[in-house]
């Protein structure tokens, strides 16, 4: 029976520290990532947000309706020249794979700019600076400044691009929608190799 | 026969109970050490928010967890890909405790996460705006288990479902070799900036059904060489 208990014992510590080491805690669900190859190199891909629909937060002085209802932006004078949005992030299948902000700072102390960061969270963070000027009266295009995890060792352009929603006969479809396109590239030094391995990004 | 299944079962669960204290317990993994930041000769930008969800402009997360969306009618991040994540969009301040920026927090619980290892790991990014000045971007793993241990559990085990006291700790653990996060700058005096930061938790209430009630953070970054510091910054220092 003592021998029973014993054996018991060791077994259910052995069992838990086993299912400690080998069961994951956290298990982040993924979507496929929809990534295709550029004919000049590299790999873009495209992002969505449907506007209203997605956004989550708009932060700017003195809205008559502020989004969500209730939101107190901040009363200070200081806050004036700045917006900012936050936006949840679908793939060209229209399923939602992550979060956004985008902020545009308005200032005479610096250059105005707008700034994205998109968080996908199986995948990884990057942030991304525009001038505030579109390039082409269409298209805003910046570029990457930094990214984590799978985005660490890559660079290049981003550009969003406002897309109005011309089906008329649908009374539910978005107003339209936010297009953010990347195109990005891999760069290969040791240390970014080593750093991507390691992280299990490549 | 039924006696040793019985012994059997018992054996089981005072072993599972005994494994959990000492992961509990687990010395090793209750380090907090000293932030190389906060030892170093360079010059340093402080960054302070409150933690408290109801403080901040905007907190959500899936809408089921213990902490509650703020406001009341923000939407959710329901959706699968999502559902472990939270954002914080929130006022930042300076040293002297002064409205300086809007920080924006996006959290997400990290696959790297072991209990055995005393892990319990979120992967965070900051996307903060320091207005009249500029734009930065901090990356980093934080790992929440000693704050769990100290504050959330004794806050369970509390009849009172609640926990009060004095509570520092350094949250980031990586990516940095020194357990530092990576800082990017993007415009203004911090185009350019490569450099490292620390967070900083500082609690002193925690509720079970309310989650922080009193609780600040702050963001030590290391900024030497690159960004003229102003006369907050310097008296941080």
């Amino acid at each position: 029976m003592l021998k029973t208990l014993i054996f018991g014992f060791l077994l259910g510590i052995v069992g838990t520290v086993a299912a400690a080491w080998y069961v994951p805690v956290v298990d982040q669900y993924r979507e496929s990532s929809i990534i295709s190859v550029a004919p000049n190199g590299g790999n873009t891909e495209s992002f969505r947000i449907n506007i209203p629909t997605d956004r989550i937060m708009m932060g700017a002085p003195m809205q008559a309706e502020p989004l969500p209802p209730g939101l107190r932006w901040p009363t200070e004078e200081l806050f004036d020249g700045v917006r900012v949005e936050l936006f949840k992030v679908r793939n060209t299948r229209e399923t939602v794979i992550g979060i956004a902000s985008r902020m545009v700072a308005d200032s005479d102390a610096i250059e105005d700019s707008v700034e994205w960061v998109l968080h996908l969270p199986a995948r990884g963070t990057f942030y991304v600076t525009m001038p505030a000027q579109p390039a082409d009266d269409v298209r805003r295009v910046g570029s990457l400044r930094a990214g984590t995890r799978e985005f660490r060792p890559m660079q290049g352009e981003v550009s969003e691009r406002w897309v109005p929603n011309t089906d008329d006969d649908d009374p539910e479809a978005p107003d339209g929608h936010i297009e953010i396109v990347t195109s990005f590239v891999g760069t290969f030094s040791d240390d970014m190799t080593e750093t991507a391995l390691t992280e299990g990004a490549l | 026969m039924i006696r040793y299944v019985a012994g059997l079962l018992s054996g089981i669960l005072l072993g599972v109970f005994a494994a959990a204290t000492l992961l509990y317990l687990n010395p090793l993994a209750s380090r907090n050490p000293l932030s190389p930041l906060s030892v170093t000769n360079n010059e340093i930008l402080s960054v302070g928010y409150s933690a408290v969800p109801t403080d901040s402009i905007v907190y959500t997360n899936d809408g089921e967890s213990r902490i509650k969306p703020h406001p009341e009618k923000v939407r959710e991040l329901w959706e699968a890909p999502i559902r472990r994540s939270e954002v914080l969009v929130t006022v930042v301040t300076d040293s002297r405790n002064n409205p300086a920026g809007i920080g924006i927090k996006f959290s997400s619980d990290s696959e790297k996460s072991r209990v055995i290892n005393g892990e319990a790991l979120v992967d965070s990014a900051w996307h903060i705006h320091l207005v009249e000045r500029g734009s930065l971007f901090v990356e980093q793993t934080e790992n929440h288990w000693n704050f769990l241990r100290q504050i959330v559990l004794p806050a369970y085990w509390s009849s009172a479902n609640h926990w009060k006291g004095l509570w520092n700790g350094n949250m980031t653990v990586g990516p940095g070799a020194l357990g530092t996060a990576a800082v990017s700058g993007g415009t203004g005096e911090f185009a350019g900036l490569e450099s490292e930061a620390v967070e900083a938790i500082n609690a002193s209430a925690y509720s079970v059904s309310q989650g922080p009630v009193a609780m600040d953070g702050r963001l030590t970054i290391d900024v030497t060489g690159d960004v003229e510091l102003t006369a907050v910054d310097v008296t941080e220092r």
